[in-house]
């Protein structure tokens, strides 16, 4: 089936930048209330203005290879990269997460988060795809980062 | 015990055949035109024709508001409805003044704990002094509103353990029911573990301190013979679309001297006896629960539900699903990537069989299921405390009806075994 792409599996088996490290600016935690899923999710951020870079990403995920992989992809892809790009790349994999497939995802802005574009046409598992990243948003919003309500995924 | 092997037969074949035909959703395709595999009855059962056209039948020809008017549709819808109840008592052994219809077992188990804390006076008061009793294996429907019970009244919440085995802990229940306990709140059947507990011994000693014995039986009624009465226990709640009924509709069965003590839990029309502007008085149960125009389209076909049921006997229905369970355990046992959880043996559980898979989060096990056209359920089951317990984060579960074939059970198993290569488990 193509929901399970090879780099799925590979980022669920080895998951990138896990594990919780210090120093963090803000720690919180998510649960997918139909499943169970947590992930626990640190940021570590240069500043708190879109310009400050994202210094480090880590994370304690409990979860479904979909959930898991998502989030070892988004630290991937957003570690070391600046808060607006972060925010741009959390955009994008959303707008292909819930386009019921019409929208593939373009690899030069969310990288390995292709791999996921299958996900969008099982519409049970788009929020598996999306717990680690509004983890990550909603701890942006708590390191201090000014991003408006849609921006942090409130209501796609 | 009403889950003793009764030396009734499962279905055969033709009879079988015969059963899936009365279940139109059954000829249905999915995923890539894959034959149904519906595995997921515990979570709501499939409907016969004979539901369906019972309720289109109330609908084509006496559909008017129960309980009001006087003219002839209404005489007519009353009598229907009013009909289905009496059906619907005599399926579980009551009487009909003791069912009360409400929107689903969920709002049955909450209008019996609302009971408690909207008394001001007798048997069904609560304050901090008292206790509520439940176990660790019981439905969020049967645990959060004895949480939020405890919460309002400051009464404590206590509960039963579980065995490793997966059955309760009975010889804990001695130290956790005392003279302070007002309620023991227990499941019939495990969804999870398909346990099926002793329910007369839970009641009896519920009794023996004065504590009142509420039962969760919805995924005992749709599975086994059950009389309410018999089992000992004072209010039991069960839904209607688990036991091949319609959605929207389930009921609470209680004892007639506890259900007249009790206090109203939703209040408006239908439920009144007298109304002034300043207070009101209300109707004797089983009126005084059922506010609002009730549903009188879903309870008809829930008797025809009933009806449809009995017509297979309930005896078969269960020696049949028996055989699914054990086939179902048999597979599953042969394969050492896979964990059942709940009792090994089939003659202690009822209805469905839930599982971990080694190194694959249920979901993932779910969705390669669901793309070989076999839908069960993956999650928590809304068990969350018991899947704590267990040490697991979610599991699957497979659950039969009677238009369930071992067949099906052939196909799941079959399309299990690709999980573990899929995800690189080995197997």
């Amino acid at each position: 089936m193509d929901l399970y792409q090879e780099l799925i599996l590979d980022h669920s088996k080895r998951p990138q930048h896990a594990g919780l490290r210090e120093p963090f600016d803000a720690q919180v935690h998510h649960v997918n209330p139909t499943c169970g899923d947590e992930v626990t999710l640190r940021v570590h951020l240069s500043g708190s203005d879109p310009s400050a870079t994202v210094e480090d990403i880590s994370y304690d995920a409990l979860g479904c290879s979909i959930s898991v992989a998502s989030t070892s992809v988004l630290a991937q892809e957003c570690l070391g990269h600046s808060v607006a790009e972060s925010l741009q790349t959390f955009a994008a994999m959303r707008a292909m997460l819930t386009s019921k497939g019409a929208d593939r995802g373009d690899e030069t802005v969310i990288g390995d988060g292709v791999a996921f574009a299958g996900v969008s046409q099982y519409p049970a598992r788009v929020k598996c795809a999306l717990l680690g990243w509004l983890a990550f948003t909603d701890a942006l919003v708590r390191a201090g980062v000014d991003i408006t309500p849609a921006e942090a995924g409130a209501t796609p | 015990m009403t889950t003793t092997v009764t030396g009734a037969a499962p279905f055969t074949a033709a009879e079988s055949a015969a059963i899936r035909g009365d279940f139109p959703i059954l000829t249905r395709t999915v995923r890539g035109g894959r034959p149904l595999v519906y595995l997921d009855s515990g979570a709501t059962s499939q409907k016969p024709y004979a539901v369906l056209d019972a309720e289109r039948a109330y609908y084509t020809t006496s559909n008017a508001a129960p309980h009001r008017g006087a003219h002839l549709l209404s005489e007519e819808a009353t009598a229907a409805y009013e009909r289905a109840r009496a059906r619907l008592g005599a399926f579980v052994g009551a009487p009909a003044h003791e069912m009360v219809f409400t929107k689903n077992a969920t709002e049955a188990l909450n209008l019996v704990a609302y009971a408690f804390s909207n008394a001001t006076v007798g048997r069904f008061t609560m304050d901090r002094r008292d206790e509520i009793l439940v176990t660790a294996m019981e439905h969020h429907a049967n645990l959060v509103p004895w949480q939020e019970l405890a919460r309002r009244t400051g009464a404590k919440l206590r509960w039963v353990d579980l065995t490793p085995g997966g059955e309760l802990d009975l010889t804990a229940l001695d130290g956790l029911l005392t003279e302070r306990t007002k309620v023991f709140a227990f499941t019939h059947v495990s969804n999870v573990l398909g346990t099926v507990n002793p329910v007369r011994e839970l009641a009896a000693a519920a009794h023996a301190v004065g504590a009142l014995a509420v039962l969760d039986a919805c995924q005992s009624v749709p599975h086994l013979p059950v009389d309410l009465a018999a089992l000992g226990v004072d209010f039991a709640a069960f839904s209607g679309h688990k036991m091949l009924g319609p959605m929207g509709i389930g009921a609470l069965w209680g004892r007639e001297p506890l259900l007249d003590e009790m206090p109203p839990f939703l209040t408006g029309g239908s439920m009144i006896e007298l109304v002034r502007m300043e207070e009101s008085t209300y109707a004797p149960p089983p009126q005084r629960f059922e506010a609002g125009v009730p549903m009188a389209a879903q309870a008809v076909g829930l008797a025809a539900a009933c009806e449809y049921l009995d017509g297979l006997g309930m005896e078969r229905v269960h020696a049949h699903e028996q055989l699914l369970v054990e086939a179902a355990l048999d597979g599953l046992a042969q394969r050492p990537w896979v964990r059942v959880l709940g009792p090994v043996d089939a003659t202690r559980r009822s209805g469905s069989v839930a599982f971990v898979v080694d190194g694959v989060h249920a979901h993932d096990v779910g969705q390669v299921l669901d793309d070989a056209g076999v839908a069960l359920r993956v999650g928590h089951h809304c068990a969350w405390p018991l899947h704590r317990a267990l040490g697991v984060t979610a599991s699957t579960r497979a659950s039969f009806a009677a238009y369930t074939t071992l067949d099906e059970i052939g196909t799941f198993l079959a399309a299990l075994d690709t999980v573990p290569a899929i995800f690189g488990t080995g197997a």
